[in-house]
């Protein structure tokens, strides 16, 4: 075994003693369980045809299961993005026993698996309840697998730890009797620092930490009615400060307004972004207002001893005293550019003198993206034994994270990683590109997204060049249900069928972050071997215009579209 | 997305109720997992008659998803006009070892 600083290994604990995910108590075990098993019986009586397959799709839904092109699909929550290293090893065990040696990690932080036969589905649940993990709350017309910054609890900008409320949504949304049958799908993310990196914009609900300057308290900001899809919409400020306390009842008041008005007549208007533009936002508001006004305020109340218990769950690893400067790290980077470079993209500053964020990349140059192997997987925990207290995080970006690396373990960390194909310098460059499952294994799909993907990777393969162009964020989706977030992308990408073949849009300007933006169509769509050329136009263009310095996002911001369209089209 | 079917030729895709694997309804009313073995249905009467059993094996528990696509007659056999039923006969373009397309030919 490598030498490791890890306080659980050398005291004999187990490596994941310290990772910062909600353990289940009894309650919570012999839920999941007795779920497992109502589902178990389901499969039994839907395969001796007890049940139809009408009655039986709602079921297989609400367990995660879904039917696509080629096999059934089992969507696997990741609450919040956090995983421990036994729950990672066990999703590397569930891809090798019963799928095929591999996981997709979504936008929405959960992890899919492609070919999962139905007899088997209850087998895989179960060995998920095991390790305190389950498929629920991850389709259906209900309140979804609540997401949240990848950094949380290590970001030197944190206010509030955003998992801790998450966790508590979770609880409050599971079964509730409500909000299981919403007019449609319910995203939710929190982003606990005031720098958005959960998107929170584009959400149904979406809160943000803020403290208030003259009491002190913490609260979120809370905005409703964002999303993407067909019809996207940035979501309007409901409240700006709501304080924690507070964050449940107010959530309360919008999910009912939302539950009685939501349309039910037709599935593309059914989304609380529709019902908040079509009555107007501040209709909207003044009935959320209306409703928490009635709500039995005490009753939504969030206790501080529930807040407090649910804090050790997320309690803070034990971080050693280190000296801010790592003298091995520094003398590494000298020694090696290619660990310099990673350094460059991929870490992150830590709220803790002597350690870093290390974003480990799943968007190898042409690999596909969110993909890992059930080795990768397996590689994944013993570094974050080894390294990181035994915790791996899932981003909505697609990668992975470790988030308490001593900088004197970064070396040998990198080497690790690139040695098994997960060590690529591209966090937040060209090559790190969202992209849908598409019609490669999508049934909504009309056209291929992944390998659009992989050749924009390929084009842009020489490291050098992508680092010299700086933050570039590209999302491609398959059709216009915009998983792949395109709309949101510095460089959107959307497939379309054009009579048959594929066909690809481009949007500039879209924006996830703090300042969020909805990207605009730049003009007539490209044929799939145009789209990567195009993309290229796009690129060399902006390496016309910027200035030192400036990021593609801020000089498309002072130059306008015009330049770009231009450039794209002239020549036509 | 599901594109309806409007031609004169068509075949009946579905997917196996046990494990999703994609099947199409092959001479003498047996399910194949080659597209390219995929029955040929011409005209309205045809196509009616052959979903008719489909949905039936659907309330037998052997297939879900049954629906008809557009197919041409090639060489190679029955071939799918759109590129999404195309697709759902090989497997996914981006891993060429996995699905339909990574299995040996039978002998």
């Amino acid at each position: 075994m490598p030498d490791t600083h890890s306080p659980a290994l050398r005291s004999n604990q187990p490596a994941d003693a310290h990772a910062a995910v909600y353990r289940y108590d009894e309650f919570d075990k012999t839920f999941i369980f007795e779920r497992v098993e109502q589902f178990r019986a389901q499969v039994e009586r839907r395969i001796k045809g007890e049940i139809t397959e009408e009655e039986f799709k709602p079921i297989r839904l609400m367990n995660g299961l879904y039917l696509q092109l080629h096999a059934y699909m089992l969507r696997v929550a990741v609450p919040y993005g956090m995983l421990s290293s036994t729950q990672v090893r066990r999703l590397a065990r569930i891809a090798r026993v019963y799928d095929k040696g591999y996981g997709h990690f979504t936008t929405r932080q959960n992890i899919q698996f492609n070919w999962p036969k139905l007899e088997d589905v209850p087998a895989i649940l179960h060995e998920l309840a095991e390790v305190d993990m389950h498929a629920i709350q991850t389709s259906g017309n209900c309140i979804r697998n609540v997401t949240t910054d990848q950094f949380c609890g290590a970001a030197a900008d944190e206010l509030v730890d955003p998992r801790v409320y998450a966790e508590i949504l979770r609880q409050w949304s599971t079964l509730h009797p409500e909000f299981t049958y919403l007019p449609r799908k319910f995203k939710i993310a929190i982003t606990g620092s005031p720098n958005d990196r959960a998107a929170v914009q584009v959400h149904d609900i979406g809160l943000i930490a803020k403290k208030d300057e003259v009491t002190g308290r913490v609260g979120f900001t809370v905005y409703v009615g964002g999303g993407q899809g067909r019809t996207p919409y940035l979501a309007v400020k409901a409240r700006d400060f709501v304080p924690v306390e507070e964050i449940i009842g107010y959530l309360e008041a919008i999910l009912r307004v939302y539950n009685q008005l939501g349309r039910r007549d037709n599935i593309y208007k059914a989304r609380i972004k529709i019902t908040v533009n079509e009555m107007g936002p501040a209709k909207f508001l003044g009935l959320i207002e209306e409703e928490y006004a009635r709500l039995p305020r005490q009753k939504f109340h969030v206790d501080p001893a529930i807040v407090d218990a649910i804090q050790t769950h997320f309690a803070a690893p034990p971080w050693a005293d280190l000296p801010a400067v790592s003298e091995s790290f520094e003398a590494a980077k000298q020694a090696d550019p290619a660990f310099a470079r990673w350094t460059r993209t991929n870490l992150t500053a830590h709220k803790t003198q002597g350690y870093a964020i290390a974003t480990i990349s799943l968007k190898p140059i042409g690999g596909i993206p969110g993909d890992a192997e059930s080795s990768q997987l397996e590689t994944v925990a013993d570094l974050a034994d080894l390294y990181s207290f035994g915790e791996v995080r899932v981003t909505h970006e697609q990668n992975l994270v470790l988030a308490h690396v001593r900088q004197d373990d970064l070396y040998a960390l990198w080497q690790a990683l690139d040695k098994a194909g997960l060590g690529t310098a591209n966090a937040g460059l060209i090559s790190d590109i969202i992209a849908c499952p598409g019609l490669d294994y999508c049934a909504l799909a009309n056209t291929r997204a992944i390998p659009v993907a992989q050749r924009i990777a390929e084009r842009f393969a020489d490291l050098d060049r992508q680092h010299d162009l700086g933050e570039l964020k590209i999302k491609i989706s398959g059709c216009i249900n915009a998983c792949g977030h395109h709309h949101v992308g510095h460089i959107g990408i959307l497939g379309v069928d054009k009579k048959g073949e594929e066909f690809f849009q481009i949007l500039l300007g879209g924006d996830a972050g703090t300042n969020a933006a909805l990207g605009e169509i730049v003009g007539p769509g490209f044929d799939y071997d145009g789209i990567i050329d195009a993309v290229e136009v796009v690129v060399n263009t902006f390496v016309k215009l910027r200035q030192p310095g400036e990021i593609f996002i801020k000089t498309l911001a002072r130059t306008g579209h015009a330049p770009f369209k231009e450039a794209l089209y002239a020549r036509a | 997305m599901l594109v309806k079917a409007k031609g004169t030729q068509q075949s009946v895709a579905a997917s196996r109720l046990l494990d999703g694997e994609a099947v199409w309804l092959g001479t003498g009313n047996i399910w194949v997992e080659d597209v390219a073995l995929a029955a040929v249905f011409d005209g309205a009467d045809a196509i009616a008659e052959a979903l008719c059993f489909a949905k039936a094996e659907e309330k037998r528990q052997v297939v879900v998803d049954v629906y008809p696509l557009d197919v041409e007659i090639t060489d190679q056999g029955t071939r799918p006009t759109h590129l999404r039923e195309r697709l759902k006969g090989i497997g996914p373009t981006v891993r060429r070892d996995l699905g339909k397309q990574a299995r040996q030919p039978t002998a």
